[in-house]
């Protein structure tokens, strides 16, 4: 039964952890992206959206070789670890992030940062308004964001290991536990990991209906 | 209201090249407001704007007219700095405005677009919003923003949220969140377009009552000339990007600079021909063989173009039997068939072939009453005084 607690504590927070940081980094640069025009943007998109759909065992191959005790960052002894999860988690939920953020930022109308602006909003100013005003999808992004990980099984594999006490998460869990043919864990599993998506989200839904009713 | 001082920010730096703010003393009240010079935007590799010189002085209301896509919104974003000029300086105040500046600038003006473009949020604080930017908050901050609610007479909608608001009340809003500012200069981008007809004459009323009260400067685009010669203490007509004309309303409408400024300000009769004698500053025009009488300064032999206005012709239905009118020498008699008649609101349009097209506004009632339809002979009878003279390029 700890068993159970410290494997769910550890998927929410892996999972916590590496969407804030996803989010630090998603939503200026969507922001950016959203609002300057520069002659690669048709470029930068593309690449974000398609790192949008990056399947999440690539993204795990590509820090397994990073962090791989021969690798180039090997010597941080990261391989194996908690931090390597949120590491991979991070490059799987960034690009869906900032995508989702961007398209909910450039759905405003362009008037509105000339009229904020007008009224003599600052740029940090101007920005806050207008992540105010697209706060409905910018939580949608956030949730989309954290699904991408808490559902994630491929890189935290590769990465974490799935070693019992230390690097087991609950999809990890459920893995394991099939290949055992030991299906009722594996449901019950399923069933936590199920309630945990609904939870996270059911709250943010109930943050942006109020945000939007108010 | 004495807030003048705290509507401005305090300084980013306090370097030389700072705004400083407005001081009698330092400048005369001939100086403007605001002045740009030598303005060019391009986009698209066109010009959308070229102008040598535009300036709006303390108490003046400056409307600025002309046809779709003249460059008229774009003028008024230049002006704040929205949309970054390739070329020109802008003044306020005197003072050069960088673009390091533009904040500066924009925190002492106030901007209203077209669209009231409403944050998502409550009347009040929509209206605070602009104050909040200038750091100006609370109680301070509400007497204020609650004393412009009432100006506007929306004081009620208050706690309302933007959505729920009409086009007329959501462009309330917006004016009482640029009035609030008590800005040095308001700048308008079509204000009354978004406003449906019914509530858009008392907005207007309104607009004009708080222009005179705060006897604020004020540049306000719009395409409509009614609503321009009603607000604008001076008219400037864009035409294609270029400054075509600035002046007075009166003067813009009766005696616009160029052909194509004519026919924005609705000179509908525009008859092209050859000045033949001019004595005592009274010219006669031969225009396709006909003569007509002008007031003008043009020397004999020049190319003009006869400008009249459609409310300055009446018509006669010429009548061998009844007595000649008296003849004075100062009006034109031009004899013609009728070829159109246009209802336009109260008035009927004519349209009269007296060799070149003349177009006359009659009221309905004497339209029915003389019988006017096409093919029916009529007298179109103008003044002098009411044709103005357009120099032809030589």
């Amino acid at each position: 039964m700890d068993d159970l607690v410290q494997i769910t504590l550890l998927s929410l927070g892996v999972s916590g952890i590496a969407t804030a940081i996803s989010l630090l980094i998603g939503l200026p640069l969507g922001t950016v992206l959203a609002l300057s025009v520069f002659r690669s943007r048709g470029l930068v998109l593309s690449v974000v959206n398609t790192g949008m759909a990056l399947p999440p065992v690539v993204a795990g191959l590509a820090i397994a070789l990073m962090l791989w005790r021969s690798g180039p960052l090997g010597d941080l002894n990261l391989i194996y670890t908690p931090t390597a999860i949120v590491i991979a988690e991070v490059v799987i939920a960034t690009p869906v992030i900032l995508g989702l953020a961007a398209a909910g930022i450039g759905q405003l109308d362009p008037r509105l940062q000339l009229q904020l602006q007008g009224l003599g909003a600052s740029r940090l100013q101007t920005v806050w308004w207008l992540w105010r005003e697209a706060r409905l999808s910018l939580v949608a992004a956030l949730m989309a964001g954290f699904g991408s990980v808490i559902s994630e099984v491929g890189a935290a594999m590769m990465v974490g290991g799935n070693i019992s006490g230390q690097t087991r998460v609950l999809t990890t869990a459920i893995v394991l536990d099939v290949g055992r043919g030991e299906f009722g864990t594996a449901i019950e599993l399923g069933g936590i990991l199920l309630a945990l998506a609904f939870l996270v989200n059911g709250v943010l839904t109930w943050a942006q209906q109020s945000g939007q009713r108010r | 209201m004495d807030s003048d001082a705290d509507v401005r920010p305090k300084p980013l730096l306090p370097s030389a090249g700072q705004l400083t703010p407005p001081n009698a003393e330092a400048h005369p009240l001939t100086q403007p407001v605001l002045e740009a010079r030598d303005l060019l935007v391009v986009r698209g590799g066109r010009h959308v704007l070229d102008i040598e010189r535009f300036a709006v002085a303390a108490h003046e209301t400056v409307a600025v007219v002309g046809p779709n896509g003249a460059g008229k919104s774009t003028l008024l974003l230049a002006l704040t700095l929205l949309v970054r000029p390739q070329r020109g300086s802008l003044f306020l105040h005197g003072q050069v405005v960088t673009p390091r500046l533009a904040l500066d600038l924009r925190r002492r003006i106030g901007l209203v677009l077209a669209a009231p473009m409403l944050l998502d949020t409550s009347v009040r604080q929509n209206v605070a919003s602009g104050l909040r930017f200038r750091g100006i908050r609370g109680r301070q901050a509400g007497i204020r923003v609650d004393e412009w609610l009432d100006r506007l007479g929306i004081l009620a909608l208050r706690d309302r949220h933007a959505r729920e608001l009409s086009s007329g009340e959501a462009q309330r809003v917006s004016l009482a969140r640029a009035f609030v500012l008590d800005p040095e200069l308001l700048l308008l981008d079509e204000p009354f377009a978004s406003v449906d007809v019914a509530a858009r004459a008392q907005l207007i009323d309104d607009t004009e009552r708080l222009l005179r009260e705060t006897s604020r400067a004020c540049v306000f685009v719009t395409h409509d000339l009614d609503e321009a010669g009603r607000l604008g203490t001076r008219m400037a007509v864009i035409v294609n990007g270029r400054l075509r004309q600035d002046d007075v309303p009166q003067r813009v409408l009766s005696a616009p600079s160029d052909a194509e400024v004519a026919a924005f300000v609705g000179v509908q009769t525009r008859l092209p021909g050859r000045v033949e004698s001019v004595h005592d500053g009274l010219a006669v025009v031969d225009v396709g063989g006909r003569r007509i009488e002008a007031l003008s300064t043009l020397s004999p032999g020049r190319q003009v173009m006869c400008c009249l206005r459609p409310e300055d012709v009446t018509l006669r239905v010429s009548d061998r039997f009844s007595p000649a009118p008296p003849v004075t020498s100062a009006r034109n008699h031009l004899i013609g068939n009728i070829v159109k008649v246009v209802g336009k609101g109260p008035f009927v349009q004519v349209t009269v072939d007296c060799g070149q097209m003349l177009v006359a506004d009659v009221t309905k009632m004497s339209a029915t009453e003389m019988g006017l339809r096409e093919g029916e002979s009529v007298e179109a009878t103008f003044k002098a005084t009411a044709v103005h003279l357009i120099a032809l390029p030589l």
